[in-house]
């Protein structure tokens, strides 16, 4: 260690003060909030000590800080991989010790792990490997150059990914219809796919209004509601199909976004956001609110499911003179072929969102959005008028957002206003900006992270949420501008689009 | 008309809106000095009742909780100093190193950071509601008629004192102390403020130190208001706070207050005579007629718009 600080710049005498500051910053910070547990008991709130707790804190804040100033001074990519392994294994032991840990004085986890059963002991030293490994390799060279380190990796995938963006798209919808054929048995994976490919939809749309027309919108989720509900209603007192009930939804959710647009939009961008909040919390408070109509936090429940064009139903009993789907098509009855269905459904409506969003960017108005997004004041000065174009991309979005409502609907068959809190509005938000703005395929890589991998991991259910707000603070500061980040320049002027990237990315 | 029950409704709403004021001065300064929404500042509001629980908790564990001057002192000392440091951290992990990127970064990194503190409280504290037992009980009857006393109670008096006094405190601060002269500056042109020697990251850190430590007194006087906190009190309360502080006219001080006031009399005169459950819907409303009619607010200054 010694011989690792005589090497820097920056003296011994320096780096303790710096690390006795944030030691202390995470003791103040830690020591009530952690510290102390506020336990209901008959008599009224009583204390219990955690002290180990704030230990473990302000142990991984010191490690952790520690890694920072190697990294800042470069100095020893080992040093920092080690110290940044060390602190994630004190957030390891805090994490562990935040449930059960009836005795504080107990020994720490970590440690009974690697002296402890052999599985345990594989556990404790993958666990070390792999965020040794990630930590290393992610890890600019000590010494090297700014730009040359680092994004040289990044750039070359960019490169790659621009180059062959049409290649990418093919195969990833190939993959996405051949996928239930390669899971089909498997029930959890079509649930977790068609979800996933929800919030594609959603994204796609969402990325209409924010990623091309540069309008933020926290709300989205109040479109989405409309169109759950419209169908939801439709279906249960006019008795309207799904088929004809899905062009319906859109429009109402498009309507909403007219009548809400239509004041709202000549607003600049943050009025427009906490304009778009309050529109999607109002409409939360209305459908509980409006029991009657609503049956406000009781929900709606058995909503009918889509047929299968109106030629045949799923269900395995029928009515007289219905056709089945397996009856139609000479197969076994399976309650799979619904979900297959469902799921292959979902997957039109996401492609058929994704192709209106490439065909209308060619579009005047689509040139329009993305001119708008870039000098409002240019725009008007050339004649574009910025209310009806951005209304019209507010509508185009919030269609969207209606129709997978409707879908929404029909798959869960039971929807109520827990479903469309402001948590989803920042979820759909969050897969835009994570995807790199008016990026596409962006969009299906960020749902499959923020979607997919949470819910592949339900058994850390308490987690789950702080290690996703963690994970959107995390990847901003990683690549503040998406995933796939860059503007896509629409149009090129005498230029092969190869030549006109490579020189872009370099 | 009922005068009883109005002037009963004025002072509920007065009290609300003194609390939705405190919380709107971090937005408004926030967003003066780096334009950005502090999304977490919601968050930062319920951190600082959590730890004006606990600190109650603790001086009634050590047995000093019979003296109550120095028990409300602590608890105020104690929560503001605490939940400025979140502040503080917030911003130096959430914020600083997206300063100067694109503007829905820093947005989307501050609903990051609001959902990880949320969290962080429910898994450190439990999802339980918090009750709170009632430190300043009691009242003055002000009027009195046949079939209702309005009543204005002790703690509702110190909430507007305090509030009052708090005010004119941050007002001094930010009109005559050299800070204050810095923070203004920054807020016209950070560059220009910089090359002029100001520093401009502590003068924004500083900011968000002031913006939390009225947040926590805020959440100090709802836990002792209303005697019930949970992890979630601090979505709604932030975002009305927000509305707040644009129907003011985001970036000014007074507005700040102004709007908070407004806000909370509007939620108490509606709840009090039309319906309860649609008082959000009423508070969202009136903002988006502000900013058809006024965007820059009531006490804000019209923004003029260069190429």
């Amino acid at each position: 260690m010694s011989a690792l600080i005589t090497s820097s710049r920056i003296s011994g005498a320096e780096i303790v003060k710096e690390l006795a500051f944030f030691a202390v910053i995470a003791l103040l910070m830690s020591v009530m909030i952690l510290g102390v547990e506020t336990v209901d008991r008959p008599t009224g709130l009583e204390l219990a000590v955690r002290w180990d707790l704030v230990v473990t804190a302000i142990i991984s804040t010191i490690i952790g800080r520690l890694a920072l100033i190697l990294r800042r001074e470069h100095i020893s990519r080992v040093g920092q991989a080690l110290l940044i392994t060390a602190a994630a294994v004190a957030v390891f032991e805090m994490f562990v010790r935040f449930r059960d840990m009836d005795d504080r004085w107990a020994s720490p986890v970590f440690l009974d792990m690697a002296f402890g059963s052999a599985t345990s002991v594989i556990v404790a030293v993958a666990f070390v490997t792999i965020v040794f490994a990630i930590a290393y390799f992610s890890m600019k060279k000590p010494g090297a150059e700014e730009e040359e380190s680092g994004s040289r990796l990044s750039s070359k995938i960019q490169l790659a990914y621009r180059t062959n963006t049409k290649k990418i798209g093919a195969l990833g919808i190939v993959f996405f219809i051949i996928f239930p054929f390669l899971f089909g048995e498997n029930r959890s994976a079509i649930d977790l796919a068609t979800l996933v490919m929800i919030y594609i939809m959603l994204g796609w749309g969402l990325n209409i209004v924010v990623g091309l027309a540069g309008l933020l919108d926290l709300g989205y989720v109040a479109f989405y509601a409309v169109g759950a509900y419209s169908y939801a209603l439709l279906s249960q007192h006019f008795d309207l199909s799904f088929w004809l009930c899905l062009p319906l939804a859109g429009i109402f959710a498009a309507s909403f976004g007219i009548v809400l647009g239509f004041p709202v939009l000549r607003l600049r961008g943050d009025y427009l956001a906490i304009v778009t909040l309050g529109f999607g919390e109002i409409i939360r408070v209305v459908l509980i609110n409006w029991y009657d109509l609503t049956r406000g936090p009781d929900g709606i429940s058995s909503i009918a499911r889509p047929s299968f064009f109106g030629f045949a139903e799923f269900d395995r009993r029928l009515p007289e003179g219905v056709m089945g789907f397996n009856e139609l098509f000479g197969l076994d009855y399976s309650t799979m072929h619904r979900l297959i269905f469902l799921y292959y459904l979902i997957l039109v409506l996401a492609l058929v969102t994704a192709f209106v969003t490439v065909r209308l960017r060619k579009l005047p108005i689509g040139r329009a959005w993305e001119a708008l997004r870039e000098d409002e004041i240019a725009c008007r000065s050339l004649g574009i008028n910025p209310t009806n174009t951005k209304l019209s991309a507010f509508a185009i979005g919030a269609m969207f957002g209606g129709f997978a409502g409707a879908f929404f609907a029909t798959r869960q068959g039971f929807i109520s206003p827990e479903s469309f809190t402001f948590l989803e509005s920042a979820v759909i938000l969050a897969i835009v900006v994570l995807g790199g703005m008016g990026s596409q395929i962006g969009v299906v890589l960020a749902a499959i992270v923020m979607i997919g991998f949470p819910e592949m991991f339900r058994e850390l259910a308490e987690y789950r949420m702080l290690i996703f707000g963690a994970g959107m603070v995390a990847i901003m500061l990683w690549r503040p501008r998406g995933l796939l980040s860059f503007r896509d320049p629409t149009i090129l002027l005498n230029m092969s689009k190869k030549e006109k990237v490579a020189g872009e990315v370099k | 008309m009922d005068w009883a029950y109005f002037l009963q409704q004025l002072i509920n709403g007065l009290t609300l809106g003194a609390i939705y004021g405190l919380i709107a001065i971090g937005y408004t300064m926030v967003y003066g000095i780096i334009g950005m929404i502090n999304f977490a500042h919601g968050e930062i509001y319920m951190l600082g009742a959590f730890h004006s629980l606990i600190t109650f908790l603790i001086c009634q564990a050590a047995g000093i909780s019979g003296i109550l001057p120095l028990t409300l002192l602590l608890m105020l000392f104690v929560s503001m100093v605490l939940t400025s440091i979140y502040g503080w951290g917030v911003e130096r992990i959430a914020y600083r190193p997206l300063r100067g990127s694109f503007r829905l970064a820093a947005l989307i990194s501050a609903i990051g950071m609001s959902i990880f503190l949320q969290n962080f409280v429910q898994i450190s504290q439990g999802a339980r509601v918090k009750p709170m037992q009632p430190l300043i009980e009691g009242g003055i009857t002000l009027m009195e008629s046949p079939n209702f006393n309005v009543q204005l109670s002790y703690m509702q008096i110190v909430i507007i004192l305090l509030t009052f006094v708090l005010m004119a405190v941050f007002s001094t601060l930010i009109a005559k102390t050299s800070l204050g002269r810095a923070q203004r500056a920054c807020e016209q042109d950070r560059t220009m403020a910089g090359l002029l020697g100001v520093n401009v990251d502590r003068t924004i850190s500083t900011t968000f130190v002031m913006g939390a430590a009225l947040a926590a007194v805020a959440g100090m006087m709802v836990t002792l208001y209303y005697g019930v906190i949970d992890f979630y009190i601090g979505f709604l309360a932030g975002v009305k706070a927000f509305t707040a502080a644009v129907l003011g006219g985001i970036g000014s001080l007074p507005g700040a207050m102004l709007g908070g006031l407004l806000i909370g009399l509007i939620e108490a005169f509606w709840s009090g005579y039309l319906t309860i459950e649609y008082k959000d819907v009423a508070t969202f409303g009136i903002l988006v007629l502000v900013l058809i009619f006024r965007p820059w607010g009531l006490l804000g200054k019209p923004e003029v718009e260069k190429v």
